[in-house]
């Protein structure tokens, strides 16, 4: 295996009863990348997502991450490994004000002994003060977290999956609900962290996608339908007959 | 429905303590002997509360079993009793065992010979099973319904069981602790009740001050973080697994130390602590006081027993419709419970509905509590 990679997904299938959701989909990352995942409804991509953070276990296949198979890990140990996810919908806990749920996601160690006998570190404070600046949510350090605007809290959620240091972030439909200017600082954002770290972004959006400037895989009924440049993946008769619909056969 | 961690004033916590630490200190010399032994009685129930709070109110583990650990820390308590004043009874054990025939002590309760020993027994063997129970439950990802379910099955188990064994715990009948002796004073007699009164007292405002302690750090706000969403914890890369052990051993023990008190305050442990009843009325006091406030679980567990106690002697048959009625005004009309419905402007708008103040135009924070909103 090169060096270079940090996650190779191969042959995964993951079938629900009998539904394959997942069909021998093979994907690798190379460190730094900024990879965009974009697929029709059902295409399997939150799937995708399950598999490598744990929550589901593949019927067949490797996932391989900094040289370890995640197959059969908990999400706990999976994330403490290093991957971070960010959900479709703003996962927050919406009765924490902001400082705290940003406490939560930069404590580390995260075991119990650890959070009930010290108090936060003093980098771990100066590195919730960089986040919260970072997303504009400085002014709303006390804010509980379910006060924010529906914005507001997708920047929280992205600061929580920053603020855990993972190296592989992988981020479900961050711009979803939100507003074109938000968008696009969204997009800058995920641009900026990539290259220290990997980032896999799944989206619909097209022009979002676009502004990312990142390779592109496009999933379909579970497997890879084609991987490359946007441009390339635009002219792919493949995929326009997959977005656009096949003329009748 | 969301529930709020609540930040108290500081003014209403301190006018709060200021007020119960005036009343435990009038309490002896103001209500008659019988009156104090009751409220005593309903002090150390405000403990098992307390854990309630904890598991349920902060964590969302709804345990209808909790009376499991309530009657464990009673009878460590009760045996070490009947074990030490068995002086005059044959073999010197306790007269119990002479009715079925046992001659010798059961091996397991040997070590309650030692004071020691039964001090750290009360409440460490309740947390143990607790979190023997919690880690084999939660490691199987068996949670909400399911959970309490689980609980109350394992209610059910052991109060069958201690039903049962006649030669180990004279079974249905229970111990009796009023009579026996403690430190040549027997149990039962005024000037110790006295004593048990105001040792519940310290241990209620011990209680309260380790439970705000758990909660009030990062720990606490991963145990909220489990409660809305555990999911999210998990994937944040802790092990929800080994917090909510935690918590519910904590719950554990705080139910032996509670039955404990209880126990040697109301004469006897039996199996009628582990009754469904009586582990849902747990529940119902913490819901009425208010979940999630740890105060409310005190307030709600010393009140609705002493109002049992008063309306059950005017009114015999009437507490039980009367309790039901209230539990159900909670879940429709207060779902954060008196405590939160007053910290969360419950009074501002009943005031309101009547006419009685201006209604706010915009957000609350912006027009009432100004002052506050800059200070944050």
């Amino acid at each position: 295996m090169n060096n270079k990679e940090l996650l190779n997904l191969i042959d995964i299938t993951v079938s629900f009863e009998g539904f394959l959701a997942l069909n021998k989909l093979n994907l690798n990352l190379k460190k730094g990348e900024l990879r965009a995942v974009i697929g029709p409804n059902g295409a399997g991509k939150t799937t995708f997502l399950d598999v490598i953070t744990g929550k589901v276990k593949p019927t067949k296949g490797e996932v391989i991450f900094k040289g370890k198979s995640l197959v059969g890990r908990k999400e706990h140990k999976i994330a403490r490994l290093g991957v971070g996810r960010k959900f479709q919908s703003p996962r927050i806990f919406e009765n924490l004000t902001v400082k705290e749920n940003l406490e939560i996601s930069v404590t580390t160690p995260k075991s119990p002994l650890n959070l009930i006998n010290k108090s936060i570190k003093d980098e771990q404070l100066n590195e919730i003060d960089r986040l919260m600046k970072i997303v504009n949510l400085a002014q709303k350090v006390d804010s509980k977290a379910g006060s924010l605007s529906h914005g507001q809290k997708q920047w929280l959620e992205i600061a929580m999956l920053v603020g855990q240091k993972p190296d592989l972030m992988l981020v479900d439909e961050p711009v979803a609900g939100l507003t074109d200017e938000e968008t696009d600082l969204t997009a800058d954002l995920l641009k900026s962290l990539s290259g220290e770290n990997t980032v896999v972004v799944i989206d619909h959006d097209m022009e979002f996608i676009r502004r990312l400037d990142s390779n592109v895989s496009v999933l379909n009924q579970g497997t890879v339908l084609c991987e490359g440049t946007m441009e390339t993946i635009q002219k792919d008769k493949k995929v326009i007959d997959v977005y656009l619909g096949r003329p009748e056969d | 429905m969301s529930l709020s961690k609540i930040k108290f004033d500081k003014k209403i916590v301190l006018s709060f303590w200021i007020i119960l630490i005036a009343l435990i200190i009038a309490a002896p010399t103001l209500l008659p002997v019988f009156r104090l032994n009751l409220l005593g009685r309903y002090l150390s129930l405000s403990i098992v509360a307390l854990g309630v709070d904890l598991i349920w109110g902060y964590t969302g583990l709804l345990s209808l079993g909790q009376g499991i650990f309530f009657a464990l820390g009673g009878y460590c308590a009760a045996m070490y009793l009947q074990i030490t004043s068995s002086s005059e009874f044959p073999n010197n054990i306790p007269e119990f065992f002479a009715l079925y025939g046992v001659e010798k002590l059961p091996f397991f309760w040997e070590p309650f010979r030692s004071p020691f020993f039964t001090f750290l027994a009360i409440w460490i063997i309740p947390a143990l099973v607790a979190g023997l129970i919690g880690f084999l439950v939660f490691r199987n990802r068996i949670k909400g319904v399911y959970f309490s379910i689980l609980t109350q099955a394992s209610l059910l188990v052991f109060f069958n069981f201690f039903n049962g064994q006649q030669k180990l715990i004279n079974g249905t009948n229970g111990l009796k602790t009023d009579v026996t002796q403690l430190f040549g004073q027997m149990v039962g007699s005024e000037s110790m009740q006295r004593i048990f009164f105001w040792i519940t007292a310290i241990l209620v405002i011990a209680a309260w001050f380790f439970a705000k302690w758990v909660v009030k750090g990062r720990f606490g706000n991963i145990l909220i973080g489990i409660r809305d969403d555990e999911p999210r914890v998990r994937f944040t890369g802790y092990n929800p697994v080994i917090f909510k052990t935690i918590i519910f051993s904590i719950a554990g023990g705080l139910a032996g130390i509670s039955g404990a008190l209880y126990t040697v305050q109301s004469g006897i442990v039996s199996p009628q602590f582990m009754t469904v009843p009586f582990s849902i009325e747990m529940v119902i006091w913490v819901a009425v006081g208010g979940r999630g406030t740890l105060l409310g679980a005190i307030l709600g567990a010393v009140f609705i027993n002493y109002a049992k106690s008063l309306v059950s002697e005017a009114l015999p048959a009437s507490w039980m419709f009367i309790q039901g009625g209230l539990f159900i005004l909670v879940v429709t009309a207060l779902p954060e419970g008196v405590l939160g419905w007053i910290q969360g402007d419950g009074p501002r708008n009943l005031l309101q509905r009547f006419g009685l103040k201006r209604k706010i135009e915009t957000y609350p924070s912006l027009e009432v509590n100004n002052k506050e909103g800059n200070n944050e």
